[in-house]
C-alpha cells in the first residue's frame, strides 16, 4: 500500500518547492527594487537635462552634464590625485605586505604567533578614531597637507589586513617548490620574487585590488590630512558640488558620481571573475 | 673569555671585537639571532610603517587625551589628568552621541545588515537563477560604491522632494522630511543599504557549506521552513553569525563619511554619532585634547570588540 503513495508524496514535495521558489523570487525582487531605487536615481539623473532629487523618467537624454564636469578643475585633477594617492599607497602596501608575509609564512619563530595576533587585532581597529591624533601628530612633524604623508598613513592603515591576507595566500604555495631554488643558492628574496609571487598571482591581485578599492572610496583620511584644494582626491572634491559652486547641480553631481565610481566597479567585476580562477588554481596545487 | 672560544668557527674568531666569539651557552642564542635577523629582515619596511604611522598615533592618542591641547596653538598644553573624561561624562552632547551611536549600531549593524543579509542569503538558495543574479548584483553594487557616493545617493533618496516620499505619495502613505524629523533612522537605513552585501556574502558561503543531506532530512521529516531555519540552519552557522556581527559592529562604529554627507550630524545633533562628535569637538571647537579623549574611548570600545572577534576566530580555527 505504501507504493502508490510515493509519487503523491514526491509530487507534493516538488510542488511545494515550486511554490517556495516563487515566494523566494518575489521576496528577492522586492529587496532588489528597494536597493535599486537610489542607484536608478544616479543613472537617470546623469542623463536627464532637468535632473532633480527623485527617480523619474528623464525628459530626454543628454550628455551635457558629462560635458560640464569633464574639465581639468572638476574631474581630471581630482581623479589624477586619487590615482596618485591610492596607486602610490597600494604599491607601498603590496610590496611591504609581500616582504613581511614571506618570513612569517616560511620560517618558524616564537614571535610569529604574537605578531600575527597583533596584526589580526589591528585589522579591526576603528581607524576613524585615531584620525584626530594623526592630524595633531602630522601638524607637529610637518607632514600635514603632503601627498607622501597621506600615502604613508594610507599604507600603514591598510597593511595589517594586507599582511594577513598575503600570508594566508602564501601558505598555500608548497614549500617544496622553493627548496630546489635554495639548493641552487637562490636567496630568499630571489625565491620570493621568482617562485612564490608568480605562483600566487591571484592572491596578489586580490590584495592589490582590495587595498586600492578601500583607499579609492576613503573620504575621512584625505579629508583630514590634506588641506590644499589642488591636492584633493575625488572622494573629497565631490563635496564641492554642494558648497563652493552655489546651487546644487544634481545632474552634474550624478554624472561625477558615475565617473568617480566606474574604476572601482570595473576592478570589482574583474577580481570576482579572477577570484573563481584563483580558487581553482589553489585546488590544483593542493591536489 | 674561556677555553670554549676556539670552538666558535674561525670566521667568528677573526672578526675583531665580535661578541659572537663568546662561549657556548650564549653563543647558541646569538647563533639563532644571527640566523633570525637576516631571515626576518624583510619584515622591517612593514614594521617601520606600522610603528611610525599606526602605533605612533595610537600612543600619541593616549598621551594627548590627558592634556588640554587646542587647535589654536596655545603656548604650552598642560597635563590635565582625567579632566577630559570627567568633562565628557557630564557633557549632554557626548551622552547624546553615545546614545545615537548605540541606536545606529544596533539598528543598522546588528538588526539591519545582519538579518537582511541572512534573509537574502537564505532566499537566494531557493530563488531562480536570473532573480538571484539580479538581486546579488544590485546589493553588491551598493556595497562597492565609494562611501561618499553612497551618501549622496541616499541623501537624494531621503530628501523631502526625494524618491522615498514619491513612493510613499504613490502608495497614499504619509510622507515627511526624513532627514529633518528622523535623521538617525535615515542614516541607519543608509548604512544597511551600503553594508548588507558583506553579511549576505558571508552567509551565502556559510549556507553553502551545510551538507545537503541534513536540510533534506529535516524537510522529509516535515519540519516547516521556519523550524528548519531555527533548529538546523542557525545552529550550524553560529560561528559565521558571531564573526559577521562583530565585523559589522566594528565597521559601523567607524562610519563617518556617510553621515557627514547626508546630515553633517544634524539637525541639532540628532544624528551625531561619536565619530562626528569627536570631529566637531576637535575642529569646530578647536579642542584637540577633548576630541582625542573621545577618540580614545571609541578606540577602547573598538579594541574590546576586536578582542572578542579574535576569540571567536580562535574557536573556529
Amino acid at each position: 500500500m505504501s507504493l502508490p503513495a510515493r509519487p503523491m508524496a514526491s509530487r507534493s514535495l516538488s510542488s511545494r518547492r515550486t511554490a517556495r521558489r516563487l515566494a523566494a523570487d518575489a521576496g528577492l525582487l522586492v529587496v532588489a527594487v528597494a536597493f535599486l531605487l537610489p542607484l536608478a536615481w544616479v543613472v537617470l539623473s546623469a542623463v536627464d537635462p532637468h535632473a532633480g532629487l527623485r527617480v523619474k523618467a528623464p525628459d530626454g537624454v543628454t550628455l551635457e552634464h558629462f560635458d560640464a564636469i569633464l574639465t581639468d578643475e572638476i574631474t581630471f585633477t581630482p581623479l589624477l590625485n586619487s590615482f596618485l594617492l591610492c596607486g602610490g599607497a597600494t604599491a607601498l602596501t603590496v610590496v611591504c605586505a609581500a616582504l613581511a608575509a614571506y618570513p612569517l609564512s616560511r620560517y618558524r619563530s616564537r614571535l610569529n604567533r604574537p605578531f600575527l595576533l597583533t596584526i589580526l587585532f589591528a585589522t579591526s581597529l576603528p581607524i576613524t578614531a585615531i584620525m584626530v591624533p594623526v592630524y595633531a601628530l602630522f601638524v607637529r612633524v610637518n607632514l600635514i597637507d603632503t601627498v607622501q604623508g597621506t600615502i604613508f598613513f594610507f599604507a600603514a592603515s591598510q597593511l595589517p589586513f594586507a599582511i594577513w591576507l598575503m600570508k594566508n595566500f602564501m601558505d598555500g604555495v608548497p614549500k617544496e617548490l622553493e627548496e630546489a631554488a635554495w639548493t641552487d643558492g637562490a636567496s630568499s628574496l630571489q625565491s620570493l620574487a621568482r617562485i612564490v609571487l608568480p605562483l600566487m598571482g591571484p592572491g596578489v591581485a586580490v590584495v592589490t585590488v582590495f587595498s586600492f578599492v578601500m583607499m579609492w572610496g576613503n573620504f575621512f583620511v584625505p579629508f583630514m590630512l590634506l588641506l590644499s584644494p589642488d591636492l584633493m582626491p575625488a572622494s573629497v572634491s565631490i563635496n564641492d558640488f554642494f558648497g563652493n559652486r552655489g546651487m546644487v547641480a544634481y545632474g552634474q553631481l550624478a554624472a561625477f558620481s558615475i565617473v568617480y565610481s566606474t574604476p572601482v566597479i570595473l576592478l570589482y567585476v574583474l577580481i570576482s571573475r579572477r577570484l573563481g580562477a584563483g580558487f581553482a588554481l589553489g585546488g590544483a596545487v593542493k591536489g | 673569555m674561556t677555553a670554549a672560544a676556539p670552538h666558535a668557527g674561525p670566521d667568528l674568531a677573526k672578526t675583531p671585537g665580535s661578541p659572537a666569539a663568546s662561549p657556548s651557552p650564549s653563543s647558541s642564542g646569538r647563533r639563532t639571532l644571527r640566523r633570525f635577523l637576516p631571515r626576518f629582515l624583510p619584515l622591517t619596511p612593514a614594521l617601520a610603517l606600522l610603528l611610525v604611522f599606526l602605533a605612533g598615533p595610537i600612543a600619541y592618542c593616549v598621551l594627548i587625551a590627558f592634556t588640554d591641547l587646542q587647535l589654536t596653538g596655545q603656548a604650552q598644553e598642560s597635563f590635565v589628568g582625567l579632566d577630559n573624561f570627567r568633562r565628557a561624562f557630564r557633557d549632554d552632547a557626548f551622552l547624546n552621541a553615545v546614545g545615537l551611536t548605540l541606536v545606529f549600531t544596533v539598528l543598522s549593524a546588528l538588526v539591519g545588515q545582519n538579518t537582511l543579509g541572512l534573509a537574502l542569503a537564505a532566499l537566494m538558495r531557493r530563488a531562480s537563477k536570473p532573480v538571484r543574479t539580479l538581486a546579488g548584483g544590485v546589493v553588491v553594487t551598493a556595497w562597492v560604491l565609494p562611501e561618499v557616493v553612497a551618501g549622496f545617493l541616499l541623501y537624494a533618496f531621503f530628501r523631502r522632494e526625494g524618491t522615498l516620499n514619491a513612493v510613499l505619495d504613490f502608495l497614499h502613505l504619509p510622507s515627511q522630511n526624513w532627514l529633518f524629523t528622523l535623521p538617525i533612522l535615515a542614516v541607519s537605513f543608509a548604512n544597511v543599504w551600503r553594508g548588507t552585501a558583506f553579511s549576505m556574502l558571508v552567509y551565502s558561503a556559510a549556507l553553502n557549506e551545510i551538507p545537503k543531506e541534513i536540510t533534506e532530512a529535516a524537510e522529509v521529516d516535515g519540519a516547516s521552513g521556519w523550524r528548519r531555519m531555527w533548529h538546523v540552519t542557525l545552529p550550524m552557522i553560529r560561528r559565521s553569525i558571531g564573526t559577521t556581527l562583530m565585523l559589522n559592529t566594528l565597521q559601523t562604529l567607524s562610519v563617518f563619511g556617510l553621515i557627514w554627507v547626508m546630515t553633517r550630524g544634524g539637525p541639532g545633533g540628532k544624528s551625531q554619532t561619536l565619530p562626528l562628535f569627536m570631529y566637531e569637538q576637535a575642529f569646530q571647537n578647536s579642542l584637540i585634547g577633548y576630541g582625542t579623549a573621545v577618540a580614545l574611548l571609541l578606540l577602547l570600545v573598538g579594541s574590546l570588540f576586536s578582542l572578542l572577534y579574535m576569540r571567536l576566530l580562535r574557536t573556529e580555527v
